[in-house]
């Protein structure tokens, strides 16, 4: 392909570069003419060159809306899309006609108004009643696209009826999980600090919060160990760099081991190696000892793990208040909710509400083929609704392709993989969902879930 | 900047000025105009650059591609092979570099520069220091923003910025430039964890575009001001060329709006780098779980788009003043309706400013806020439509003169209307929908902002490249460059309203997906794209013409007579030579509107502005 493109560009460059000659010699002969005067012959033939160009703009366009279709987009499978895809097609019509005609004026004047000898131009600075007619026309024709374009939005907008289902979409870079709310159709509550290896959807229940609270309880613990081993071996590298004596440095690396294998504290450890260092030089008074300062890969470490206490911290107090607040009669919500990777079942004619969870960045929610599409949010909660109104098989009918699919698409730039992250859709007919349904009464949130206490192993754990 | 340094090197011993104070750090206005110009051409071509690669991308995914591997190197493209991450890299800076460096700073830099007190008849800037401040704000920004397309691991051409084992965790390491999307929202912004370009490489762009700020209000200030007091006795408002009244609304576009950004991107700092939560809210990032709670993505988005959308018009309307200035000119008749062209200035000047919530439609904000910004944006398809009535109306009855200027002002008409219809598909929320972030967008924007700003620019190129550098440009060569840019222009965004109604979306590395799915879909995309990226190709060969053109005519164009288009504003009557002061004398005292071309009763068919009114004329 690429010597293709190599050989466009060499043709090109050369042709363009030949241009260049011929014209450089014409401008030089022509040097005793001003260049800014325009000959008849030039601005003619672009004049004509104008409409030329015209009809390459109209018939491309035409070619293209005969080749795919009057718009190109197929039929619409949802019931709200056919009612926004008859309002394209009303706006379509208004804008093309518009296009065609100001565009054929504009390039039409430029052809025919093109300067000839002895002709001049009209003085004509204004006419208030032809701009106010322009100014009214446009006007109206928006009127009636506001209206009707906040007429659709507003129903499309609108809360769903109370027989629709809920399912909650979930996004992350770069999958989507969808989460079906069960026979009581009611999805249950999460919290992002409930994530764990085996809790992916963050759900709450009393049993969730005691299993993060365990994690964050035991991670704090670890990043509590690893500092103080980090600022104990501090301690020991710089009593051992106070002396340049084998032998105290050897009393201080016995100490040190003696003391590993205990349970000790900081304080104890420094007293110790003070009480050391005091035997060496033989001074038991008031010790001032300058020690080395951190250097700076110590400081980092020291820095970062810090940090990432402070937030595991922070996180596990909003934990502790999670318990204190949670009502454990609301558990049975989420312990009957349905979690679906890979593909969503929906089921044609059967109203849905989505609610959508980002667990990191933002993504959007596109379903090309139902017309919708809504942005997924990081720590905010949003919402869209429609109705299925062809079934995949129907589809593949009318489209003469056995292996087409419905599909919700990522449509926010949400990083590297963005353009593989999707969901295949699959539309039933009543029976065959129902059939689908009722094989998942077993997958519930309950049945999977099994409060694991092998809580170090957990993805949440820091990776220091 | 060295060909600034050159471009007037034979004409040097007219001036006693030394060299720095003249060609770099100079305060006249003329001199800045030609160093934005210079600076945002020269981004301009690294943007294009980009956008050549990305196209080649879209059309032969997968495909070894030694040209890519020649530009983007092993890292980026290892067996000329693009990578995800430089693909998302790759748009965003095309996007972010042609809004801010070309089209902000290359048209309202240049012209306003060099047009504002030409046209009106001041000796220069109000203040030639600002002005020149401006400019090397612009110029440093500029070089943050190329230098971050080669961010390696936290080094710029091996020069580490920053200190990485700070407990900053990567805003000063990671590699390639910011990878977001030239909106760059967070989280994907913010979190550094999130995509290799969130580190350095957005560092970089955030301090870049500070420092842009900076630039663009200390500009836009001293444009006002100049304005308001600089005017030359007779030279009322309502005498001011449409030039002036559209860089005098943008400039208070841009200092009304451009803060906004800036709180934007410094909120965004201290959350990249403080540990606030402005924008961050519950995020698990790969594993690693953050504190942060409370803050909102959406927020960040209405600021950005507070500015973002006058900053639509901030690109548009400079391009509009110099295509009406060209179109009256060449048509040798007045502007048709001056006032009412003023009236849609300002009403477009105004409207701009609530009309930004139709970038946010799908965002999960209230449906009912929604419905106002439908309102309003649909708004402001009128005075858009009547601008366009009146460039038509102008047209009309003319003698028209089709100098390349002339062909590029009514190129930019066709893209005004033809990207403007598709913006009342996008304004309507409902429609909005299905079409939003895909290639229905990316048609419509390109063409009506992108497109018609870039004509206007090219047509001010043209047309004032006498004023400018006291040579004229080759006008043959000006055709065929237009010609392959309108061309070009078309070829590559028609199409892609087909590629967007069939529902492909923007910023997708490759369409692969719709194997799975939709076969049928993925052909009609492919084949669209492959023909989208020759057109692309052969416009982007095109605009070699114009820099030859350009730089050829600086050095060997034949000598500029004062006034070359017969036209009858101010900056045709000062000396071709530049002079500092602009004119030798006194300031020249204005007698009329701007626009009395072939007035009934006249000799000639232009009146200069300076020429009294005979008795018994009427002014207009």
């Amino acid at each position: 392909m690429e010597k293709i493109i190599i050989l466009i560009v060499l043709i090109t460059g050369v042709i363009a570069i030949a241009q260049l000659v011929r014209v450089y010699e014409l401008t030089y002969k022509l040097k005793n003419r001003g260049e800014h005067e325009i000959p008849n012959r030039d601005n003619n033939l672009n004049a004509k060159l104008m409409l030329g160009f015209m009809m390459f703009q109209f018939l491309g366009f035409i070619y293209l809306m005969l080749k795919y279709g009057w718009t190109g987009r197929g039929e619409p499978a949802s019931l709200q899309g056919v009612e926004t895809d008859w309002l394209l097609n009303v706006n379509f019509i208004i804008i093309i006609l518009v296009f065609f005609i100001t565009n054929f004026l504009l390039f039409f004047f430029a052809y025919k108004y093109v300067r000839k000898p002895g002709v001049k131009a009209t003085y004509y600075s204004h006419n208030n009643k032809l701009e106010i007619i322009w100014t009214i026309v446009p006007a109206v024709v928006l009127g009636v696209i506001i209206i009707l374009g906040l007429k659709s939005w507003t129903e499309l907008t609108a809360q769903s009826s109370d027989k629709a289902e809920k399912i909650e979409l979930f996004a992350y870079q770069f999958a989507w999980i969808a989460r079906y709310s069960g026979e009581d159709n009611t999805l249950g509550k999460f919290d992002y600090k409930l994530t764990t290896g085996n809790n992916e959807l963050a759900l709450m229940t009393e049993s969730t919060i005691d299993t993060s609270l365990n994690e964050m309880k035991l991670s704090i613990e670890n990043l509590e160990s690893k500092l103080k081993q980090v600022n104990f071996d501090y301690l020991v590298s710089a009593y051992r760099g106070l002396s340049s004596n084998s032998s105290f440095k050897s009393g201080i690396d016995k100490a040190a081991q003696e003391i590993l294998v205990s349970d000790f504290n900081l304080a104890e450890a420094e007293a110790e190696f003070k009480h050391l260092y005091g035997d060496h030089i033989g001074n038991h008074g008031h010790l001032e000892i300058a020690l080395e300062a951190p250097n700076q890969e110590t400081q980092t470490i020291i820095g970062d793990l810090e940090q990432q206490l402070s937030i595991k911290e922070r996180l596990y107090r909003g934990l502790v208040q999670m318990k204190q607040n949670h009502n454990p009669d609301v558990d049975k919500y989420a312990l009957n909710d349905i979690l679906q990777k890979d593909t969503l079942y929906l089921c044609k004619g059967r109203d849905y509400e989505f609610s959508f969870r980002s667990k990191d960045v933002i993504h959007s929610a596109y379903f090309p083929h139902f017309r919708a599409q809504m942005n997924v949010v990081p720590g905010m909660p949003t919402r869209f609704k429609f109705t299925p109104s062809l079934t995949t098989n129907e589809m593949r009918k009318s489209k003469n392709d056995e292996k087409f699919n419905f599909v919700l698409m990522c449509n926010k730039i949400c990083g590297g993989a963005h353009y593989k992250m999707k969901m295949i859709v699959v539309v039933y007919p009543e029976a065959e969902y129902n059939t689908w349904m009722a094989s998942k009464k077993t997958a519930t949130f309950k049945d999977q879930y099994s409060p694991a206490v092998e809580a170090v192993e957990s993805t949440i754990d820091s990776n220091i | 900047m060295s060909s600034v340094a050159h471009e007037n090197h034979h004409d040097e011993h007219h001036h006693e000025e030394h060299f720095i104070s003249k060609y770099i750090f100079s305060q006249d206005h003329k001199m800045i105009g030609k160093q934005f110009l210079m600076t945002a051409v020269f981004m301009g071509l690294v943007a294009m650059m980009l956008s050549i690669f990305f196209r080649i991308q879209l059309a032969w995914p997968g495909e070894e591609s030694t040209f890519l591997n020649i530009f983007l190197g092993d890292e980026w493209a290892p067996n000329g092979i693009m990578k995800e991450d430089m693909y998302l890299g790759l748009v965003t800076l095309h996007g972010t570099i042609m809004v801010f460096f070309l089209l902000t700073g290359g048209l309202s830099g240049t012209f306003s520069n060099i047009l504002i007190p030409l046209q009106l008849g001041a000796r220069d800037m109000a203040s030639g220091f600002l002005n020149m401040l401006s400019y090397w704000f612009f110029f440093l920004s500029s070089l943050l923003m190329f230098a971050s397309l080669f961010v390696h691991e936290g080094a710029v051409f091996g020069l580490q910025l920053g200190d990485p084992t700070t407990s900053l965790p990567g805003v000063w390491d990671g590699s390639g430039p910011a990878m977001a999307g030239w909106t760059i929202y967070p989280p994907l912004s913010a979190l550094p964890q999130s995509v290799s370009g969130s580190g350095l490489g957005m560092t970089l762009w955030l301090f870049s575009m500070t420092i842009f700020i900076a630039s663009s209000l200390i500009g836009s200030l001293n444009y006002i001001v100049t304005v308001f007091n600089l005017r030359t006795k007779g030279m009322i408002m309502t005498r001011m060329p449409l030039t002036i009244w559209a860089f005098f609304v943008t400039a208070i576009l841009g200092v009304l709006s451009f803060p906004v950004l800036l709180s934007a991107a410094l909120l965004l700092m201290m959350d990249r780098m403080a540990g606030t939560s402005f924008y961050l809210s519950d995020i698990i990032v790969g594993s690693e779980m953050l504190a942060n709670h409370g803050g909102s993505p959406i927020l960040y988005q209405h600021l950005f788009w507070f500015l973002g959308h006058p900053e639509v018009y901030i690109v548009l309307l400079p391009a509009l003043g110099l295509s009406s200035e060209i179109i009256a000119t060449n048509s040798r008749k007045p502007i048709f309706g001056y006032k009412a062209m003023i009236g849609s200035i300002l009403a477009i000047g105004f409207l701009s400013f609530i009309v930004w919530g139709h970038h946010m439609f799908i965002t999960g904000m209230n449906p009912f806020l929604g419905s106002v910004f439908v309102f309003t944006t649909l708004l402001i398809a009128i005075p858009s439509a009547v601008k366009v009535f009146n460039y038509l109306a102008t047209l009309w009855k003319g003698s028209l003169v089709l100098t390349p200027a002339m062909m590029f002002a009514i190129g930019l008409v066709s893209t005004f209307i033809t990207g403007g219809v598709t913006g009342i598909i996008l304004a309507d929320s409902a429609l909005d929908i299905a079409l939003h972030d895909t290639y229905f967008v990316v048609a419509h924007f390109h063409i009506v902002m992108g497109m018609s700003a870039v004509f206007g620019m090219f047509g001010g190129v043209y047309h004032w490249f006498p004023k400018m550098f006291g040579k004229m440009m080759n006008t043959r060569l000006g055709y065929v460059h237009f010609w392959i840019t309108i061309i070009g222009a078309y070829g590559v965004f028609f199409p892609m309203h087909f590629v967007g109604l069939a529902g492909a979306p923007r910023r997708y590395y490759n369409y692969s997906v719709y194997e799975e799915f939709d076969k049928g879909a993925l052909d009609m995309m492919m084949d669209l794209n492959v023909i989208i990226t020759f057109f692309a190709i052969f416009a982007a060969l095109g605009q070699a013409l114009f820099l030859f053109n350009f730089f050829y005519s600086i050095f060997r164009g034949p000598k500029a007579p004062q006034n070359p288009w017969r036209s009858t504003t101010l900056e045709w009557t000062t000396p071709v030579e530049h002079i500092h002061g602009n004119w030798p004398g006194e300031l020249p005292t204005v007698h009329r509107w701007p626009y009395d071309y072939s007035k009934p009763g006249a000799d000639e068919d232009f009146i200069p502005q300076t020429v009294p009114l005979a008795e018994g004329e009427e002014e207009h």
